[in-house]
C-alpha cells in the first residue's frame, strides 16, 4: 500500500479549496447560474481518497464533484468555462456544475442523488472486464445511502465482486434534513450486512483518511470484492451556495422569512395544540444549532493542524494562488 | 437466408455481434436461462445473470458502456422500466447531449412488451411513447423476425442508447412462459407472419419504415402486432372497396416522417394503429408530423386509451384489434371534410354569480 505524504496531502486539499473560493467568487458576482454545492469541509476526504486513484481507474461524483475533479487533474479553465457555460468549457457549456465529465479522465458526475453508485457498479464493471487491476471510485453523501439504488448497488457489486470502492462523504444532512433521524442502523453496519469490506474514518484528517483508503483501496485493486468508507465530514456552505438556512443561521436579522414562516404559524389563532408547537419550535432551533455546530472552526480541514513547516505551506499557498488565479484570468477574459 | 421464430433472430443477431466484438455483453435478471444458447456459448462472464434490481443492473450497464463495453440489458417487461427509469431518463439519454457528443454509451436496452395473453395492465403496456418522448433514446418496435434481426444489428451497432422491445405475441418463449405455461388449453391470437419468417440477416436502419401494402384510399400507420392487425383488417377493407396503404414505422424514434408524409399526401386519409395509450403519444406525435408539414387530412386512431383490463374478453377490446381498425376507416372514408373522428365538443365554464348577468352561454358558430 502506497504511503502518502503530508505534503501532497496539503497541497491536495489546498487546491481543491482555493478552486471552490474562486467559485464561489464567480457564483457571487453572476457568473455562474443556477445551483452550486461546494465542497468546503470535504477537502481532506477528497485528497486523501483521490491520493490512491491510479491511471485507469474511473470515478463518479455527485452533485458535489469539483474536489474530485481538482484532485483528478482536469484542465481547472476547462471545468471553470464549464460552470460559466462557456463553449469552450470541458462539455461546450452542455453539462453544466452537476453534469460534469471527461471521458479521457473516465470522470463522470451525476445530479441525481444515490445514482453515482450505480454508475460506478458499471465503470467497475468495465474495468474488470477491459482492464483488470483498475478500480472504480463512488463518492455520495449519506443522504443518498437512503436511496434504494444506493442498496441495490451494495447487492449488486458485491453478488458480482466488483473492483468498486464507495466512499459515503457523511456531512450529517440530506439537504435540510439531519441525516441521523431519517437513517436506520449504521452505515458501515449495513455496507458489511451485504459483505462490503468497511471502515469509517474522520473525514476530516487526511492522513488517516488516505491510510484507511489505502488499506481498502488495496483490498479491491486486488480482486477481493467492493469496499466502503465511511468518513464524517462537513457542509459548511450548507446544502449549496445561498443556502437559507445558513444565511438564517449566520445573520438572522438580515434573513427573517424563514423565522417568519416559524413564528406566524406558531401563533396563528386556529391550528394545532400548544404542546405541538412548542415542540414545533424546539425541532426548527435545535436544527438551526445543529447547523451552527457544523459551521465553526473545529469543522473545517483547512483550519487543522499539518505536520508542516510554515515556509512550505507559504510556498504550496502561493503556488496554488498562482495556478488558480492563472485559470480565473483565462476563464474571465474570455468570458468578458 | 433462414427460417426462425422471432426470438431466435434476435438472438442470432447478438451472437453474431459478441463474435464479432468482444466488448458486447448481456446482463440481466434471468438471462442465464432466458438466453441458455448465449450463456453456453459465451460462458457467465459475457451473459450475465443479475438480481431483480432493474435500477441497479441498467445503472450500471450505463456506466458499463461509458467505460468501454457494448452492453445488451434485458428488463423481463417494459412495464418494469418505472423502478429502473432514472438510467434510462437522466443518464443514458442524456449523456450525450451533456458532453455535446463527447462521450456516449452504447446501449441496447431489450425488453418484452405487449398484451393480449390476459396477464393485466401491469404486465401488458406498450409504453413506447412514453420512452420515445426522452430526447437521446432511440426506440424499436419489430414487426416480424427479419426486422427484429435487422433492428438489433442495427442498435448493437449504435453508439447510444437503444431500446429495443419485443411483442409478447410475437415471441415464443415469452408467450410460453408468462403465457400458456405449457397449456394448450389456451389459444392466443399469434400473427403467424410476425412470429416465424424467412431472415435475410441485412441491416435495418434504424428509423426506417416498411411499406407493408400498397394502397390510394387510407394510410394506416402502425408498429409490432398492431401491423398484421392493421394488414388483416387492410384485407377486410379491401373487399369493401377500401385499399388501404400499410406503414410499419418500426422506429418510434427517430421517426420516419418522410414515408408517413409521402403516404398520407397521396391518400389523404391517416389512421394510426397504434397499441400504444392513445393521450400523448406516438399517434398524437404522427398526426402533429402531418399537421406541421400542412397537409390536408383526414385523421383518425385507434389505441389503447385505458388500464388494460384483466378479462380476456374486455382486453380484446381495449387493443386495437380488426373490427375497430375496420371501423375507423370505414368513417374515414365516409366521414365529411369538416368532420374528425370525434366531435369537437366545448366544456362551458359556469360562469360566476357577478358576472352571470353578463356572459350568457355562446354556442360555438
Amino acid at each position: 500500500m502506497a504511503t502518502v505524504d503530508v505534503e501532497t496531502l496539503y497541497r491536495s486539499m489546498r487546491r481543491i479549496h482555493a478552486f471552490e473560493e474562486a467559485v464561489r467568487e464567480l457564483w457571487d458576482e453572476g457568473s455562474i447560474s443556477g445551483e452550486v454545492h461546494l465542497c468546503h469541509g470535504e477537502e481532506a476526504l477528497a485528497a486523501g481518497v483521490m491520493a490512491h486513484h491510479r491511471e485507469g481507474d474511473a470515478i463518479s461524483c455527485d452533485h458535489r464533484p469539483h474536489g474530485q475533479f481538482v484532485a483528478r487533474g482536469v484542465d481547472l479553465r476547462a471545468v471553470l468555462a464549464e460552470l460559466m457555460g462557456l463553449e469552450s468549457g470541458l462539455c461546450a457549456g452542455r453539462g453544466g456544475h452537476m453534469h460534469l465529465f471527461s471521458k479521457q479522465h473516465l470522470i463522470a458526475t451525476t445530479g441525481i442523488v444515490g445514482a453515482p453508485a450505480p454508475l460506478a457498479a458499471g465503470f467497475a464493471l468495465a474495468l474488470k472486464r477491459l482492464q483488470p487491476g483498475a478500480i472504480a471510485f463512488a463518492f455520495s453523501g449519506d443522504g443518498a445511502a437512503n436511496q434504494g439504488l444506493f442498496f441495490e448497488t451494495l447487492n449488486l457489486a458485491s453478488v458480482w465482486k466488483l473492483p468498486l470502492l464507495i466512499v459515503c462523504k457523511d456531512n450529517g444532512w440530506a439537504v435540510t434534513t439531519y441525516s441521523r433521524t431519517v437513517t436506520a442502523g449504521d452505515h458501515v453496519e449495513r455496507a458489511r450486512a451485504f459483505g462490503f469490506e468497511a471502515e469509517s474514518v474522520d473525514g476530516m484528517d487526511p492522513l488517516g483518511v488516505s491510510e484507511v483508503a489505502g488499506r481498502l483501496v488495496a483490498h479491491v485493486r486486488a480482486g477481493k470484492g467492493p469496499a466502503f468508507l465511511h468518513a464524517r465530514c462537513t457542509r459548511l456552505d450548507g446544502h449549496f451556495l445561498g443556502d437559507q438556512m445558513v444565511r438564517t443561521v449566520r445573520d438572522p436579522k438580515a434573513n427573517p422569512d424563514a423565522g417568519r414562516t416559524v413564528v406566524e404559524n406558531l401563533t396563528a389563532r386556529r391550528g394545532g395544540r400548544w404542546t405541538d408547537r412548542v415542540r414545533g419550535l424546539f425541532r426548527t432551533g435545535q436544527a438551526m444549532l445543529r447547523l451552527r455546530g457544523g459551521l465553526g472552526k473545529k469543522n473545517d480541514p483547512m483550519r487543522r493542524p499539518f505536520a508542516l513547516s510554515d515556509e512550505a505551506r507559504r510556498r504550496i499557498d502561493a503556488e496554488v494562488e498562482a495556478e488558480i488565479s492563472a485559470a480565473v484570468d483565462a476563464v474571465s477574459q474570455e468570458a468578458a | 437466408m433462414k427460417r426462425m421464430v422471432f426470438e431466435e433472430a434476435v438472438d442470432a443477431a447478438i451472437a453474431e455481434a459478441m463474435v464479432r466484438d468482444e466488448r458486447v455483453i448481456v446482463l440481466g435478471l434471468d438471462v442465464p436461462m432466458m438466453r441458455a444458447g448465449l450463456h453456453a456459448r459465451f460462458g457467465p462472464d459475457r451473459v450475465l445473470g443479475a438480481p431483480i434490481s432493474e435500477g441497479a443492473y441498467l445503472g450500471a450497464a450505463v456506466g458499463a458502456a461509458m467505460a468501454g463495453l457494448r452492453p445488451v440489458v434485458e428488463i423481463m417487461m417494459v412495464d418494469f422500466i418505472g423502478v429502473a427509469l432514472d438510467a434510462l431518463l437522466n443518464h443514458a439519454a442524456k449523456l450525450s447531449g451533456f458532453t455535446h457528443g463527447r462521450w456516449t454509451n452504447p446501449l441496447v436496452l431489450r425488453m418484452s412488451c405487449g398484451a393480449g395473453y390476459g396477464d393485466g395492465g401491469q404486465h401488458g403496456q406498450a409504453l413506447w411513447g412514453m420512452l420515445a418522448g426522452i430526447p437521446g433514446l432511440s426506440v424499436v418496435v419489430p414487426s416480424t423476425p427479419d426486422d427484429a434481426y435487422g433492428l438489433m444489428t442495427s442498435a448493437l451497432a449504435h453508439d447510444g442508447p437503444v431500446v429495443f422491445l419485443e411483442h409478447k405475441l410475437l415471441t415464443k418463449n415469452w408467450l410460453e412462459f408468462v403465457g400458456s405455461g405449457g397449456r394448450t388449453t389456451l389459444s392466443f391470437d399469434v400473427p403467424k407472419a410476425g412470429h416465424e419468417g424467412d431472415v435475410t440477416k441485412q441491416p435495418v436502419r434504424l428509423g426506417s419504415a416498411a411499406r407493408r401494402r400498397t394502397g390510394d384510399d387510407v394510410t394506416l400507420v402502425s408498429l409490432g402486432v398492431s401491423v398484421h392487425r392493421a394488414l388483416a383488417a387492410a384485407e377486410q377493407l379491401a373487399s369493401s372497396g377500401i385499399s388501404c396503404e400499410v406503414l410499419d414505422l418500426r422506429s418510434v424514434r427517430p421517426l420516419d416522417t418522410a414515408s408517413i408524409l409521402a403516404s398520407v399526401q397521396r391518400t389523404g386519409r391517416l389512421l394510426v394503429v397504434d397499441e400504444d395509450y392513445r393521450d400523448f403519444g406516438l399517434s398524437g406525435e404522427v398526426s402533429a408530423v402531418v399537421a406541421e408539414a400542412g397537409l390536408p387530412v383526414r385523421f383518425a386512431r385507434v389505441c389503447t386509451e385505458d388500464t388494460i383490463p384483466f378479462a380476456r374478453h374486455l382486453e380484446d377490446a381495449a387493443l386495437p384489434n380488426v373490427t375497430r381498425i375496420v371501423t375507423a376507416a370505414q368513417r374515414l372514408m365516409g366521414a365529411p371534410a369538416q368532420a374528425i373522428t370525434r366531435p369537437l365538443q366545448l366544456t362551458e365554464v359556469a360562469p360566476g354569480p357577478a358576472s352571470a348577468a353578463n356572459h350568457q352561454p355562446r354556442a360555438l358558430s
